[in-house]
């Protein structure tokens, strides 16, 4: 009965809720890279009407590349750092998840506020659930310490970002939305890089603990 | 008063203790068992009923109520909850708000009798227990105004029947009542009802030294929880059309009773219970996904 | 005094109220927000709490907050032209204001009751007095009930009436207000589940199991004079407990008093509700009589016997053995422990055998430790440094009247 658009949309607020609450680094490596594919199927359902190879070539980019390119590589760190739990992140997961309903409240408000186009039908929780998952990445950037969490924040970031995008812009320019994803690819690439190397140094994926470089 | 109400009353009190039946049943045949007779709930109650009874010299007259007062607040929940498309006997608006705090009584005098027998045992089942009803209750009332809000009625027996399954707000209430259902009849994840081992102790050690037909009591009041709370979630799935006979809804909705119970066998054969840290932090979940089932029905 | 003094701030609230008007939308919010903090936080201290006095103290702090919440939901309907929810929530404030009087006085005289007998109030010294004092723990049982917000009894009937309040708006109104009763909704759950958890704490630890020392073994009951009052107050609770909808329609021109309009036909709505819950109390009594005479009719015929306490097959069960009061509150006070702050102090045994060891909590009190005493200690340095000015010498004093003067006049002439 409801629009596809609404489905994923409602999918995409609920999957920043489970990476807000769970624990487990390897299932939320898993949540990223369905997020990851949820909005490659976005860009499509979004521009039903008019779907050109151009389109089709992007979406599928953004899906491979997210969905597993990106999982592949965390995998990796995990597999050389050793697999790393959270250790107790600075705001406890029963707050995160209440910081995150609070989020959503703030993010629909600011829907409200933004006079922005917006493209299909259906689409009054894109902008909300877009703000949603940008403040979700950002949360788990500062208030988690595992490095690798950081990392799926970032991501997660960028993910919110791609929606406002698709909401914002009728027709994204083609060497716009390849430079946005060969950044990403490249920052997590480096990211990736760089937590083997922290875990060599310090022997502890604990980001807090750079602080001893402090001088 | 219809008849048809009264039909529905004297159905769940018959057909309660099968529930209890049907997971054990589920449960036995994920293990390759034959298990226990699909009817032994009703032979354990029969037979307790027929004992007589040793109360500890520590317990008071408090010790004695809990049990009867249990079944007597059950009694009253199942006059309030509908079953397939019929009003029941004590319906009115907010009767969703006496359905939760009749529970609750019947909570506060199990852990004063628990507390009563003196015994460390029943004191770590009831502390664990208030707390993780004190963190259900606001998951339960939330998800109940969300649906109250969107059919527009505050009872009960109007509600359930005009809710329509398939759209996501009420899938994420359904969701989130089922995480305080299988909370509050003490299912893994939340306690494992086989043991009485400290590390599962929640409402199975709060009962320990009851005995005879004190026991039987709680046995049936325990599968009535299981038959009401069920029954606010089957009338949440299956929705009314106005109009049919009677008896196909009320077909329907113990088909769906059934099916719950099913499943609440293959969840306690496939999963382990959670870490008790871990217990709040689902429980304000299920709220969280009751608060976002509220702002979506906002829209 | 628990029962009427610390209801003269309410009191003053709403006779402004009635003075000034119909208020803006934000005060309604901003009371509803300060009831649900209040009822939260003050229900968490009075369970970190030892002493029976201190934790019905903190309790009431509780009860403010859910009578707040009362008056927020009926500020908030007022102001946005709800009818229903104007009404229903002033009238289940109000009624609060009552039935708190009632059972918290209750609970004090109690408490008074428990302390005349043994001399302590500690709960974690108590245990085992409803076996010698009976009716005190009677009276007590019933206030207890009565707190929690449980039916058949008064408390349920005005958290009731609340309810009633936030559903109807959280059912119709905008999306600001509805989110607001939401959050009147959850805090009032909450508190409810944790006032439960608090008051099976004090009933459970102090007046059922063993004795836990020796004060608590010279017990005895109180003389009529102490109970007789008790008893009035329990049945006060349990009358307006099984009539509320009669006792609603009192409060009806009240209400017309405060919002200038006595809404009575909402209260007739909220009473004919309340009916169906007086229906289901007096069904539940009932049933609870015939069940218990069947059980006893049961065992009447077979055997009841007694022994102890089943303890596992130990050896040597001692009664200071049993759950304290401290063990009983640790999981909820550890999951809110960012706001409770208990400080412990635990000293464990370092043999493989048991040897002496204990553990001891103490749970400041947050408001007075954050909130109060740097607000003073900054007060009291400011105007430590200004007494610089206060010479004692009558020559300085008219010199700064002298020095005034001259620069009043200056400023004039310029």
């Amino acid at each position: 009965m409801d629009s596809p658009i609404e489905i994923m949309m409602i999918l995409l607020v609920l999957s920043d809720m489970a990476l807000l609450g769970l624990s487990r680094v390897r299932t939320c490596i898993s949540i990223v890279s369905f997020q990851g594919m949820l909005l490659g199927g976005l860009a499509l359902v979004t521009q039903f009407g008019s779907l050109t190879p151009r389109l089709i070539m992007i979406a599928a980019a953004s899906f491979i590349i997210k969905g597993f390119v990106f999982p592949i590589l965390l995998r990796r760190g995990i597999r050389e750092a050793g697999t790393q739990n959270e250790m107790e992140p600075f705001v406890g997961y029963i707050m995160s998840v209440i910081a995150g309903v609070a989020m959503l409240g703030v993010s629909l408000w600011l829907g409200t506020k933004l006079p922005v186009f917006t493209v299909g039908s259906g689409t009054s929780l894109i902008i909300p659930a877009a703000l949603t998952t940008l403040f979700t990445g950002l949360f788990l950037i500062i208030a988690r310490k595992n490095a690798l969490n950081q990392c799926l924040g970032y991501i997660i970031m960028e993910n919110g970002i791609y929606t406002f995008g698709i909401v914002s812009v009728v027709e994204i320019p083609l060497l716009v939305e390849l430079g946005i994803l060969l950044d990403v690819f490249v920052a997590v690439f480096v990211m990736g890089i760089a937590i083997y190397h922290i875990n060599r140094e310090f022997d502890s994926l604990d980001s807090d603990r750079l602080n001893v470089l402090k001088g | 008063m219809e008849i048809t109400s009264l039909i529905n009353i004297i159905l769940g009190l018959l057909l309660a203790p099968l529930l209890l039946g049907i997971i054990n049943k589920t449960k036995a045949s994920f293990a390759g068992r034959t298990g226990q007779p699909l009817l032994q709930a009703y032979y354990d109650i029969i037979k307790q009923l027929q004992k007589g009874a040793v109360y500890s010299k520590t317990t008071s007259w408090i010790f004695r109520a809990g049990p009867v007062v249990g079944l007597s607040a059950m009694l009253v929940a199942l006059a309030i909850v509908p079953l397939g498309g019929v009003a029941a006997p004590l319906a009115f608006s907010g009767d969703l708000l006496l359905l939760a705090y009749i529970l609750g009584t019947m909570r506060f005098f199990t852990v004063i009798a628990a507390l009563d027998t003196g015994s460390s045992f029943e004191g770590i089942g009831a502390s664990r227990e208030v707390l993780y009803s004190a963190l259900a209750e606001p998951a339960f009332l939330i998800g109940l105004a969300a649906i109250a809000r969107e059919t527009g009625i505050m009872s009960l027996s109007q509600m359930l029947p005009l809710s329509h399954f398939f759209s996501p707000e009420v899938v994420l209430v359904v969701v989130a009542l089922f995480v305080v259902f299988l909370c509050e009849n003490a299912r893994i994840p939340f306690d494992d009802p086989n043991t009485h081992l400290e590390l599962t102790m929640i409402h199975e050690v709060m009962v320990l030294d009851h005995s005879g037909p004190d026991f039987a009591l709680i046995l049936y009041s325990s599968a009535l929880k299981l038959w009401v709370l069920g029954l606010v979630i089957v009338g949440l799935i299956f929705p009314t059309p106005p109009g049919s006979f009677w008896l196909v809804p009320v077909f329907t909705a113990i088909c769906g009773l059934i099916l719950l119970a099913i499943i609440v066998g293959i969840i306690e054969s496939t999963m382990a219970r959670l870490r008790l840290i871990r217990i709040p932090q689902l429980l304000v979940a299920a709220g969280s996904l009751s608060v976002l089932a509220f702002i979506l029905v906002l829209r | 005094m628990s029962g009427v003094m610390i209801k003269t701030g309410i009191y003053g609230l709403v006779r402004t109220l009635t003075v000034l008007g119909m208020p803006p939308l934000w005060w309604g919010y901003l009371l509803l927000a300060i009831g649900i903090i209040s009822g939260v936080l003050g229900v968490l201290f009075a369970l970190a709490q030892h002493d029976l006095k201190r934790l019905l103290a903190y309790h009431s702090v509780e009860n403010i907050g859910i009578i707040l919440i009362g008056i927020g939901v009926g500020m908030i309907g007022w102001s946005s032209g709800m009818p229903i929810v104007a009404a229903l929530g002033f009238a289940g404030g109000l009624l609060h204001v009552i039935n708190h009087a009632l059972f918290k006085g209750l609970l004090f005289l109690g408490a008074g009751s428990v302390f005349h007998s043994t001399h302590n109030l500690d709960i974690d010294h108590l245990g085992g007095l409803i076996k010698k004092m009976p009716y005190t723990g009677l009276f007590f049982l019933i206030g207890a009930v009565a707190i929690s917000g449980l039916p058949p009894l008064n408390g349920f009937v005005s958290e009731f009436v609340i309810y009633i309040a936030s559903f109807s708006g959280a059912m119709s109104m905008n999306a600001n207000s509805s989110l607001a009763l939401i959050g009147a909704i959850a805090g009032l759950a909450l508190i409810g589940g944790l006032a439960a958890a608090c008051f099976t704490k004090a009933f459970g630890i102090a007046f059922l199991g063993e004795p836990r020392s020796k004060d608590a073994e010279n017990d005895h009951e109180s003389s009529p004079w102490m109970t007789v009052p008790m008893m009035i107050l329990a049945a006060a609770c349990i009358v307006i407990g099984l009539l509320g909808a009669a006792i609603i329609l009192f409060i009806s021109p009240v209400i017309g008093v405060v919002l200038g309009n006595p809404y009575s036909g909402e209260i007739q709505i909220a009473s004919n509700y309340l009916l169906y819950v007086t229906i289901g109390s007096i069904a539940f009594i009932i049933l609870l009589l015939a069940i218990a005479g069947l059980r006893n009719f049961l065992l009447s015929r077979n055997s009841v016997g007694t022994s102890g306490t089943w303890d596992c097959g130990y050896a040597a069960p001692t009664a200071r053995m049993q759950y304290t009061a401290s063990s009983f509150a640790q999981p909820i006070i550890d999951l809110f422990g960012f706001f409770i702050r208990t400080k412990k102090k635990i000293n464990i045994p370092d043999s493989y055998f048991p040897s002496v060891s204990n553990f001891e909590t103490h749970t400041p009190d947050i408001g007075r430790e954050m909130i109060y005493k740097p607000m003073f200690k900054t007060i009291e340095t400011f105007f430590g440094r200004i007494q610089i000015m206060q010479e004692g010498r009558i020559h300085i004093y008219v010199l700064y009247v002298v020095v005034t003067l001259l620069i009043l006049l200056f400023w004039n002439v310029r």
